[in-house]
């Protein structure tokens, strides 16, 4: 995965090292996600999952190497020329992050005010649209305290998708969903995928999801403090040799690899 | 083990002081009744002695349940490095940490000044980001809402600043002069000042606990996501609705000042209306107005800044709300105060 031929990536990392103050989180990190990919940065928790999707999408400083959008750098940069590179990416936080002030239609709204030329009317179809999309026609003037945790995530990725963008990421989608919410998000977030033809990054440590969906991924491991897996999750399973990726991948059991664990 | 009705860990410690190098401890529990994570602990103390001194424990006599639980708690080493210690430090070393976080929080303080200021500047040259709605919420949250509490404590300082005065100036026989001291103590000082120190708490607190549990719910980086920067969408409605709220409430703070001094001289002092009036339109010119007003919209910067910096700086749990919102009023009133001083001298030296 170290190709650095960056035409056809969407999303390139190199010699990425990740730290909050001096503790080092995870370095060394090269990896490339390609235009299509639903890529699954996966790993236990607290291995710096989360960390490196702050990094993504620019809302940490990496304490050294690069990421790159394209052909463009995202950090070592003005701050404008991000955020211009950031109007293409939608994020879905954990908890949906919706402004607990504002109703969903104005949550959606608010991008779409400040960075298109549309009439209010244009706005307001365009917000129930996206409502609908996530199965939430009608709910426009709810506030998020008003609905659910699993409703507030869909919610959430209607802001995401508000301007169409090329990039969408997940942060930990079906956590505290029940299993068939979980499993309406992953086949929403494949549909969005294949219509839209967005890119999607999503970080998780639910093997169903991964399973499911996951088109590459790599694994971050806590005590090496960088990668130690790359490609399909499928393939992971069936050729990795190393046993923490084979332990995470079949929850513990590494003698059932192969035999259907997915299914479990 | 015996079905005494109780047992507790100190009970078997004699068990196994007797027993030496090589012997084993073989536990018999048929006569035992109802047992829960008490018996367990003192069971678990009992095997670590036993451990430390190399004597054997039979647990095969033990109750499925309680097997099964033992292993659990064993199952997994203590991290000893996980431990936090209370460790002492020395009182330099915690002059040091203090002297650091004051320094530091400076130095966070000028950032977020210098961003809000860079905010202005959008604003007047019209690329700031926010939402003009949240403006006129913010205005209403400051403005109207905040008229009955501003009514009453300012009512009630001019009434104490008209008993003090008129205390002292009846020993001279010149009452009528405590119509002077509330309305100039009113227009240039106690108005401003009443008024911040309400909106402090009132206004101050509340910047600091909304933007704190927008930081808690990941709200301010989805905004920064989405290109929206705190400093325009979140700090400018609240700094604008202050500047341009306190004067009008300061304004109103005077005049319920003035009206509470004149109930003072009216019914305790005999004074007429006409002459009170009459004194207070006397004594006091634009000028203290304005020093008054002026004095407001600074109030109103600062208690904004201090509200909004620390909700931004707010942690991430609930206690941290609570402590923001606490340490926004506290900072909001020494600003206030150091403010109010600086100003006041500068006056003083200018002569007005």
């Amino acid at each position: 995965m170290r190709t650095m031929n960056r035409t056809d990536s969407v999303i390139t990392v190199q010699d990425l090292t990740l730290a909050y103050g001096d503790i080092v989180i995870q370095k060394a990190l090269n990896f490339e996600v390609r235009r299509g990919d639903i890529f699954v940065i996966m790993g236990g928790s607290g291995c710096g999952k989360s960390t490196l999707l702050m990094h993504l999408i620019g809302l940490q400083k990496p304490l050294h190497g690069d990421i790159f959008y394209g052909k463009e750098r995202l950090w070592g940069v003005s701050s404008e020329q991000r955020e211009q590179l950031l109007r293409k990416v939608g994020v879905l936080f954990q908890s949906g992050a919706l402004l607990s002030s504002m109703t969903l239609a104005e949550n959606i709204a608010l991008p779409l005010a400040e960075f298109t030329a549309l009439s209010k009317k244009e706005i307001d179809q365009t917000v129930s649209y996206k409502l609908a999309l996530v199965g939430l026609a009608g709910f426009e003037g709810y506030y998020p305290s008003e609905i659910s945790g699993g409703m507030q995530k869909r919610a959430g990725l209607a802001r995401a998708m508000a301007l169409d963008p090329e990039i969408l990421y997940f942060d930990e989608p079906s956590a505290g969903l029940d299993p068939i919410s979980a499993q309406l998000l992953d086949e929403l977030i494949q549909s969005l995928r294949d219509s839209l033809g967005a890119t999607i990054i999503m970080v998780t440590h639910e093997l169903a999801s991964i399973f499911a969906i996951g088109t590459h991924s790599i694994f971050l491991d806590s005590e090496a403090k960088t990668a130690i897996a790359f490609g399909s999750p499928d393939q992971l399973l069936k050729t990795s040799q190393d046993p923490r990726v084979l332990n995470f991948l079949t929850r513990g059991h590494p003698e059932r690899a192969g035999q259907g664990v997915r299914h479990e | 083990m015996s079905n005494a009705a109780a047992l507790n860990g100190e009970d078997f410690n004699p068990m196994t002081e007797g027993l030496r190098d090589g012997q084993r401890l073989s536990l018999d529990v048929t006569r035992l009744g109802v047992w829960d994570s008490y018996l367990m602990i003192a069971l678990i103390d009992v095997m670590r002695r036993c451990h430390d001194r190399h004597i054997g424990v039979d647990t095969s006599g033990l109750p499925k349940g309680m097997a099964a639980l033992l292993e659990l708690s064993s199952r997994v080493p203590e991290r000893t490095d996980a431990i936090k210690g209370v460790a002492h430090r020395a009182w330099l070393e915690r002059l040091g940490e203090s002297a650091r976080s004051v320094w530091l929080d400076g130095f966070f303080l000028t950032q977020f000044i210098g961003e809000s200021a860079t905010s202005m500047v959008a604003l007047i040259t019209g690329r700031a980001r926010f939402r003009p709605i949240d403006l006129w919420l913010q205005i209403q949250a400051c403005g109207p809402s905040a008229l009955p509490i501003v009514t009453l404590i300012s009512l009630l300082v001019g009434l104490i600043l008209a008993f003090v005065g008129a205390v002292q100036l009846a020993l001279f026989g010149a009452e009528l002069y405590m119509a002077d001291l509330v309305s100039l103590g009113m227009t240039r000082e106690m108005g401003a000042l009443m008024t911040a120190i309400i909106m402090a708490g009132r206004s101050g607190a509340a910047f600091a606990a909304q933007m704190g549990t927008m930081n808690v719910n990941l709200e301010i980086s989805a905004l920064r996501v989405m290109g929206f920067t705190a400093s325009d969408f979140l700090v400018l409605p609240r700094m604008l609705a202050l500047i341009l709220v306190m004067p009008f409430l300061g304004l109103y703070a005077d005049l319920m000042g003035i009206i509470g001094g004149g109930i003072v001289a009216i019914s305790f002092f005999d004074i007429p209306l006409t002459q009170f009036i009459q004194r207070t339109s006397e004594s006091v010119h634009l000028t203290d107005f304005f020093i008054g007003l002026f004095k407001c919209s600074l109030f109103g910067v600062l208690i904004a800044l201090a509200g909004c910096f620390r909700g931004i700086q707010c942690g991430r749990s609930a206690s941290a709300v609570g402590e923001a919102a606490t340490s926004a009023v506290v900072t909001s009133i020494v600003f206030i105060v150091v403010a109010d001083s600086v100003v006041t001298l500068i006056c003083h030296r200018l002569g007005i």
